[in-house]
């Protein structure tokens, strides 16, 4: 008898806040500057000295909140989690316990499956970060405190997740949303955006939950998945092969892609919390709420809604769109200059985020402005080039920086619609070619296209296809 | 020369030029050498303050010395001041030399305090006779066999021996009030929150004090004046403005009622220490105050409370001393998990090593319940007792301690008894509010017996009109 598994999975997400300062300091939170730079007695934990709340970092915990539908406490209370790390200068970290800011909120995924899922968040709270610890400088350990302190908020689901596929959606959706607050830049490579996962299995209709164990450092969307998903399979063949799942917490090894147990003894944390007697509770009234709520911007489902809406996109297209803030306002800049916004939608989701993939560009960066594009767009939409045209048109945008227009004058790219010219240059093609006139007048439909083909390249591409069309179809009869 | 003038007095005599900082400072200095047997100083600054003087001279020369001008002043080892060794009396800060100072003392700074060094205590603060310090024991100067009491055990020396013009103690549970009592001056602690923690090493944070010694019930006033205030600093400190302590020592309110709690006058009461007590009350009645007879029932569980919630937020307070990165690190460790164990083993005393262990234990899974959730609700019911009590009476007087100064080595092997003689003081740390220490006289061993004045929260100018009132017109 074979039993069917499901699999029950909760996130723990962590988010690197983009305050200008630390959490507790007012040092830097600049990534990758020169070691023990970004540092003071405060973040380095030296004896007297007192934590002082940057409070942006409570306005970044609450959008973040209000964006996933959660609850915002009106107290909520720091705690210290208490354990020893090198990388930890106070042997304890700032968290918060059993009153975090947020709570009971949800976000919904669409899986492939077409079903919509509800993934509750239980809470989100804020925190520290700590330092980093440098293993590979010969004997020694290297200690980097830079990023002591900065501020960090956790994000933690409901064990709602079902597959490695919706733990991906959901991760995306996390990313997508910090990135639309602009609370966090969303990098999982760089550690600003990092995920664990609780994962245990039981047979399909069992209520009780199995034993769960943890992965942890999963560095990227495909890690994240992958895990999960080699998790899943461990514990199913240990299962069938009448094993136990044991609770431990695994690391992630995307090379072997595989996962390891974290040795016994660095896992067995008591972490002794209780509440941080140097920090009074953060109290949130309604009317900061209400502040806070008005400034958020428009969500990424909105957008996309909108985008639907008011461009008369495919929900594909709308979808694909609003993945990144950059793009969505990109694509909302060129497609009010033109007057097909499904046309701006194809030239963004193809051509511009082809080159941005390409160039490892960011948006903000491309030397082609929306105006520019718009332009571009233009000059196919008056049938002054053709889409053809305008594809190499772009390239030279990107190359020399010039605007569309100037290109075409100076390389004379304008299309040719004159009957006349089109009428001669075909007649000679059908003195030039008469076997092949004789075949499509035989019935090769096939034929026609290489007609279409000489015209082109007769023409330098320039020749306005629907003309070429019309006038082929005249001629060769 | 004794100086036995109050700090107002010495303060307008510079200004008056009738005496020098400078003067002032090389006969502490010498005063300091000549009693270096009490072993009050971890460390004294001659040169350094020295040259304060003379800036506090050109300043006084100016016209723009500050409140304190040319006070020379004692700063307990546990606050910080950039650039001088910062050692909480212990072993696992050696070497150690902080990067900024404390609020508190810049404070006294600005206001041209001449810092002249940094006294002896029980090492973090821990402790009640100030013989848990790597620096050794601190004697009391009435009488060298015996305790100065602690923690603030040096800083209640430099005042008694006439080391300073005034001195700076915290009070985590009567650490100024009690080696007050057994020194025989007066010692102030504030209500908490009202003079800014930042620059203090945290013992126990929720009850952590900063405040004053003084000869005077006016050199108290006058140092908590500049003391007090909201520092952004720390965000627990109180964000109003602060009393103005020295002028209200002179106001005449109305007649305060004065409240008598049953349950600090039981059997392990020194009969001395009572009988002065009762003396001063009855002619405090004669004086025309009102005396009724208070209750402050959850009195029997405040010990168990404090140890629990101070060595709780101890652990935690005391784990960052790892070696990692200041202070001592142990020798010959292979992992880092051995050198977190010999550097603590070896940096730490006994009874800071003790309430590590209890303090861990008490927040441990499976106890934080039974132990610091319980302890959490004593410390509610002591404080509504106390609101309780000032809501009948404005000041509450009991003894500061159960004894007076106890012999050296008399307590150090049995922690419980050392611990119960906190047992008046510590109420007032679980409430938060502040206390007062008057030294009322002495026993038949001519030792010093304090008494102690309560009040709630904000009420310093109350305890310091009354203690006014006594010094003045009772003792
Ligand atoms: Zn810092």
């Amino acid at each position: 008898m074979t039993v069917k598994y499901e699999a029950v999975i909760g996130l723990e997400v962590h988010a690197q806040l983009q305050t200008n300062t630390k959490i507790f300091c007012s040092c830097s939170t600049k990534f990758a500057a020169e070691p023990n730079t970004n540092v003071c007695p405060i973040c380095l934990g030296h004896p007297g000295v007192l934590p002082k709340l940057n409070e942006k970092v409570v306005e970044f915990a609450i959008k973040m909140g209000l964006a996933t539908n959660c609850s915002i406490r009106e107290y909520s209370v720091s705690a210290r989690k208490n354990y020893f790390y090198p990388d930890m200068p106070k042997g304890y970290q700032i968290s918060q316990y059993d009153k975090p800011i947020c709570e009971n909120g949800y976000l919904i995924v669409h899986p492939k499956n077409g079903k919509e899922k509800k993934i509750r968040i239980t809470r989100i709270h804020i925190e520290e970060d700590a330092g980093k610890s440098i293993h590979d400088q010969g004997d020694h350990t290297l200690i980097d405190i830079n990023r002591s302190g900065v501020p960090l908020i956790e994000i933690v689901t409901e064990p709602d997740i079902e597959t490695a596929e919706e733990a991906g959606l959901y991760l995306a959706k996390i990313k997508q949303i910090v990135q639309y607050l602009e609370i966090c830049d969303g990098n999982m490579e760089e550690g600003s955006l990092r995920c664990d996962a609780n994962i245990s299995i039981r047979p399909v209709g069992e209520q009780k939950l199995g034993t769960r164990s943890e992965i942890k450092n999963m560095n990227s969307f495909r890690n994240v998945e992958r895990a999960i998903n080699y998790e899943i399979k461990r514990q199913q063949e240990l299962l069938e092969d009448g094993g136990k799942v044991v609770q431990e917490t695994l690391l992630w090894d995307a090379d072997a892609n595989q996962a390891h147990p974290m040795r016994g003894k660095e896992e067995a944390h008591d972490y002794r919390y209780f509440p941080e007697p140097d920090l009074v509770p953060i109290v949130v009234l309604d009317e900061m709420i209400l502040e806070i709520r008005k400034q958020l911007p428009e969500l990424p489902e909105a957008i996309k809604n909108r985008f639907i809406l008011q461009f008369n996109l495919p929900e594909y297209d709308a979808d694909t769109l609003t993945q990144s803030k950059d793009v969505a306002l990109y694509f909302e800049s060129v497609a009010k200059l033109v007057r097909d916004p499904k046309l701006a939608s194809n030239w963004v989701m193809v051509e511009v985020l082809r080159i941005l993939n390409e160039k490892k560009c960011k948006l903000l960066d491309f030397s082609v402005k929306p105006t520019d594009l718009a332009e571009l767009i233009g000059l196919i939409e008056h049938n002054i080039i053709s889409g053809k045209i305008a594809r190499e048109v772009f390239a030279i945008m990107i190359e020399d920086n010039k605007k569309p227009g100037q290109i075409v004058r100076e390389q004379n790219l304008t299309q040719i619609t004159d009957e006349g010219m089109l009428k001669d240059l075909i007649s000679s093609l059908i003195q030039k070619f008469p076997g092949e006139v004789q075949q499509y007048r035989d019935g090769k439909d096939k034929v026609f296209g290489f007609f279409v083909g000489q015209v082109m390249k007769e023409s330098k591409g320039k020749a306005n296809p629907r003309a070429v069309n019309n006038l082929l179809k005249d001629l060769l009869k | 020369m004794k100086n036995n003038q109050s700090c107002l007095n010495i303060v307008s005599a510079f200004k008056n030029k009738e005496a020098s900082p400078t003067e002032s400072v090389k006969n502490y200095l010498a005063e300091i050498d000549a009693q270096r047997e009490l072993n009050a100083f971890n460390f004294v600054f001659s040169e350094a303050a020295l040259h304060s003087a003379e800036a506090v001279e050109r300043k006084i020369e100016k016209g723009t010395a500050g409140k304190l001008a040319g006070l020379v002043v004692a700063i307990k080892d546990v606050l910080s001041i950039e650039g001088k060794p910062l050692t909480c009396s212990s072993k696992i800060l050696e070497n150690f030399i902080p990067l900024y100072t404390a609020t508190a003392v810049q404070k006294l700074i600005d206001e041209d305090a001449i810092i002249i060094g940094k006294t002896n205590c029980d090492e973090f603060a821990m402790g009640s006779s100030n013989e848990n310090s790597a620096f050794g024991s601190v004697l009391n100067p009435v009488d060298h066999t015996r305790a100065p009491g602690g923690s603030s055990g040096g800083s209640a020396v430099a005042v008694a021996a006439s080391l300073c013009d005034f001195s700076i103690g915290t009070d985590t549970g009567g650490s100024i009030r009690q080696p007050a009592a057994f020194c025989g001056v007066y010692g102030l602690k504030p209500t908490y929150s009202l003079v800014s923690r930042f620059g203090l090493t945290a013992f126990a944070s929720s009850f952590d004090s900063i405040g004053p010694f003084g000869k005077y019930i006016d050199d108290v006033a006058l140092a908590l004046e500049v003391l007090a205030g909201h520092d952004p600093k720390d965000s627990t400190s109180f964000m109003s403005q602060p009393a103005d302590y020295v002028n209200d020592l002179s106001a005449r309110g109305e007649k305060l009622v004065i409240g008598i709690p049953d349950e600090y006058f039981s059997s392990g009461l020194q009969p001395e220490i009572k009988t002065e007590i009762e003396d001063v009350v009855s002619r405090l009645a004669n004086a025309g105050y009102e005396i009724r007879c208070i209750k402050l029932p959850h009195t029997d569980y405040a010990i168990a409370a404090y140890y629990i919630l101070t060595t709780a937020e101890a652990s935690s307070n005391l784990a960052r001393y790892d070696g990692v990165r200041f202070g001592y690190r142990g020798q010959d460790s292979r992992t880092v998990a051995d050198m977190y164990k010999n550097t603590r083993s070896e940096g730490f005393g006994t009874e800071v090593k003790r309430r590590i262990m209890l303090g861990t234990y008490v927040l441990s899974s499976g106890y934080y319940d039974a132990y610091y959730k319980k302890a959490q609700k004593v410390r509610r019911l002591i404080k509504q007792d106390f609101e309780k009590a000032f809501g009948e009476v404005d000041i509450i007087i009991t003894p500061t301690s159960p004894t007076t100064a106890f012999k050296l080595g008399e307590k150090t092997t049995d922690p419980l008894e050392m611990y119960l003689s906190d047992i008046f003081t510590i109420s007032t740390n679980l409430a938060g509010i502040p206390g007062l220490n008057i030294p009322i006289g002495s026993d038949n061993q001519g030792l010093p017996i304090g008494m102690q004045l309560l009040a709630s929260h904000f009420c310093e100018s109350k305890l310091l009109q009354l203690g006014k009132f006594i010094e003045k017109n009772i003792l």
